[in-house]
C-alpha cells in the first residue's frame, strides 16, 4: 500500500472497516501500531504508516464499571469501558456483556462497532468471546 | 537569571457559588493577593489566568483581558488551558516570565465556575479533558479513566479500596480548619466504602466535589521585592512541566505517570533538589488513587509502595511527610482552572507560616506543588522554599 494513502485514513474508515469484518491499524517502519487519525508515528515521528491487518482478538488489560455516565450513555449505565491489548495497538472499548461485574482482565474479546442517535460517534464495543 | 518571590496570594473561599461569575471570582482571588502583596494595578506587567470550560459553563471565552479588566488592571493578558491543569500551566509561564526578566509582577492564578450545571453536564464538560474519539466514544468519563488507571495499579502492584479510603479520610481530616476548603467535615473507612460507585473501583468519596472558586498569586522578581520592600518569604526555585498521550490507550503502561516524573526531574534540576530534600507536598490527588500515582512519580514512593502510605499515618500532617495538608483536591474542592495555583497559594501559606495546619509542618522549608491535567496528559511541578 502506499506511503501517502495512510494520511488520508480518517476514524470513521477505521470503524467501518470493523463493520465489514476487516480491521485495520496503522504502523511505522519500525513496527510501532497506531489508529487514525495519524499522520505520524506517534511513537518515534515517521511520517510513512502502512495500512496492516489488525488481530482479530484482544486481551482485556484494564476494566471498569462506570455507574454515572455523560447523557450519551446514561441509558446503559452501569457498562463496562474497558482497554483491550491487541497486540501491536490498545484500544478503549465498552464490553458488551449483561453482568459488568464478570469482566475479568485477560478476558478475550472481539471487535465490533454500534451506531445510535444518542451519540455523535461510532461506539467501538467489545464482545467477549 | 532573577529569582522568582511569592509576594501575595490570595483565594475564595471553594464551594458553590452558583450565582456569581467566573470574572467575580478571579477579582475575589486576586484583589486578596495584590493587596496581601501591597501591589498596584499599575504595576502589573502581565496577567496569566487558568480556566476550563468557561465556553461550556459560562457561554464565556477570551476570558483572559476579560479577568484583567476586573482587577482593573490593564496589562497584557493571556487564558491558559490545559484541563485540571490549567493554572498550573500559567504558574509556571508566570515564573518564566519573571525569570527571563519579560515581567517584574505578574498576577497568576485560576477560576472555574461549574456546580450550576448539575452533575450530567459536569461529568461531559469534565469528560472533555479525555480523548474525545478514542476515549469519550467508549463511555469513558474522568472518574472512569482514573478507574482505569486504578484497575490496573492494583493488579501491578496489588492495594485495596481500603487503602485508598484512607487518603480520603487524611486529606478531608486535613481540610477541617482550611476556611477556604469546600468539605471542612471529617469521613471514616467505612462512610468511603460505602459510598455509592461511580466508576469502580472509585466511589463517590473516592472523587473530589465539583467546586466553584478562584486563586491568585503575585510572583514579582527578587529586585521588585527588594526594591518595593514586599515582603516575600518563599521562593519558586524549581519548575517543570511534562505532556503525555492525551488516550490512555496509548501509554505503555496505565499504572503509573510519567509525565509527573519528567516533570519533576526538570522541577528537582531547576532547583537543585532531589526528592530526598523536600519536606511537604501538596498533589494533584482529584481522586484518591491519583494521590498514590502521584507521590511515586514525584520519586517521594518506589513504584508500588505509596498506596499504603496514607494507612500508615505516614502521609498525615503529623506523620514523615505530609501531603495535601490543605485538605487536596479531595476535600478543599477543585475548581478546575483555579486548582494549581490554588496549591502553590496553600504551600505558601503552610511554608510562611499563615495556614491553619502551618503549626505541623513548622520545621518545612521546601515544598512541592503537582498539578496534573485528564489522566496526567499536561503536568506540572513548582519547588517552594523558604527564602534564606
Ligand atoms: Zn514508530
Amino acid at each position: 500500500m502506499s506511503e501517502r494513502e495512510t494520511a488520508s485514513r480518517t476514524h470513521d474508515e477505521f470503524c467501518r472497516a470493523i463493520e465489514t469484518g476487516d480491521p485495520f491499524y496503522l504502523a511505522c517502519p519500525d513496527g510501532h501500531g497506531s489508529v487514525p487519525p495519524r499522520r505520524v508515528c506517534p511513537e518515534c515521528g515517521a511520517q510513512s504508516l502502512t495500512v496492516e491487518a489488525l488481530p482479530e482478538t484482544g486481551r482485556v488489560q484494564a476494566a471498569t464499571v462506570v455507574h454515572v455516565a455523560t447523557s450519551a450513555f446514561a441509558d446503559s449505565a452501569p457498562y463496562v469501558t474497558a482497554i483491550a491489548d491487541f497486540g501491536p495497538v490498545s484500544l478503549t472499548g465498552v464490553v458488551a456483556e449483561t453482568d459488568p461485574e464478570a469482566v475479568e482482565h485477560g478476558t478475550d474479546v472481539t471487535l465490533a462497532i454500534q451506531r445510535t442517535d444518542e451519540r455523535k460517534r461510532p461506539t467501538l464495543v467489545f464482545e467477549p468471546r | 537569571m532573577p529569582s522568582v518571590r511569592v509576594a501575595g496570594v490570595g483565594l475564595t473561599p471553594f464551594g458553590e457559588h452558583p450565582d456569581r461569575t467566573t470574572r467575580d471570582l478571579f477579582a475575589e482571588a486576586g484583589i486578596e493577593a495584590m493587596s496581601d502583596a501591597e501591589v498596584r494595578a499599575d504595576a502589573v506587567d502581565a496577567v496569566y489566568f487558568g480556566n476550563f470550560v468557561g465556553e461550556l459553563a459560562d457561554g464565556q471565552g477570551h476570558h483572559g483581558p476579560l479577568v484583567a479588566e476586573s482587577l482593573g488592571v490593564s496589562a497584557p493578558a493571556t487564558r491558559f488551558e490545559s484541563a485540571c491543569a490549567s493554572s498550573g500551566v500559567a504558574v509556571r509561564h508566570a515564573v518564566r516570565a519573571v525569570e527571563c526578566g519579560d515581567a517584574d509582577v505578574v498576577v497568576v492564578g485560576g477560576a472555574e465556575r461549574m456546580t450550576h450545571v448539575g452533575t450530567d453536564e459536569a461529568t461531559a464538560m469534565l469528560a472533555t479533558a479525555a480523548d474525545a474519539i478514542h476515549e469519550v466514544s467508549a463511555g469513558v468519563t474522568f472518574p472512569g479513566a482514573y478507574a482505569l488507571m486504578a484497575d490496573a495499579y492494583f493488579e501491578t502492584y496489588g492495594g485495596s479500596r481500603r487503602d485508598l479510603a484512607h487518603v480520603a479520610v487524611k486529606n478531608h481530616g486535613h481540610a477541617l480548619e482550611n476556611e477556604y476548603a469546600q468539605f471542612q467535615f471529617e469521613v471514616s473507612v467505612d462512610d468511603v466504602l460505602e459510598a455509592p460507585t461511580v466508576a469502580s473501583p472509585l466511589g463517590l468519596l473516592d472523587a473530589c466535589p465539583v467546586t466553584d472558586g478562584a486563586s491568585a498569586l503575585v510572583l514579582v522578581s527578587d529586585e521588585y521585592a527588594r526594591d518595593a520592600d514586599v515582603e516575600a518569604a518563599v521562593e519558586v526555585t524549581g519548575s517543570g512541566q511534562a505532556s503525555d498521550t492525551l488516550a490512555l490507550q496509548d501509554r505503555e503502561t496505565l499504572s503509573r505517570t510519567p509525565a509527573t516524573e519528567r516533570a519533576a526531574a526538570e522541577a528537582y534540576r531547576d532547583a537543585g533538589i532531589e526528592a530526598a530534600d523536600i519536606d511537604l507536598v501538596e498533589v494533584h490527588d482529584c481522586f484518591t488513587c491519583a494521590e498514590v500515582f502521584a507521590l511515586e512519580a514525584l520519586g517521594l514512593y518506589d513504584p508500588g509502595e505509596a498506596i499504603t502510605a496514607a494507612r500508615e499515618g505516614e502521609t498525615w500532617r503529623d506523620g514523615q511527610l505530609p501531603v495535601n495538608c490543605s485538605g487536596g483536591l479531595k476535600a478543599k474542592g477543585h475548581p478546575v482552572g483555579a486548582t494549581g495555583a490554588s496549591q502553590v497559594v496553600e504551600m505558601t501559606r503552610l511554608l510562611r507560616g499563615d495556614h491553619p495546619n502551618s503549626d505541623y509542618v513548622s520545621e518545612a522549608s521546601t515544598g512541592v506543588t503537582h498539578s496534573a491535567g485528564g489522566t496526567v496528559a499536561s503536568t506540572t511541578v513548582h519547588v517552594l522554599e523558604v527564602a534564606r
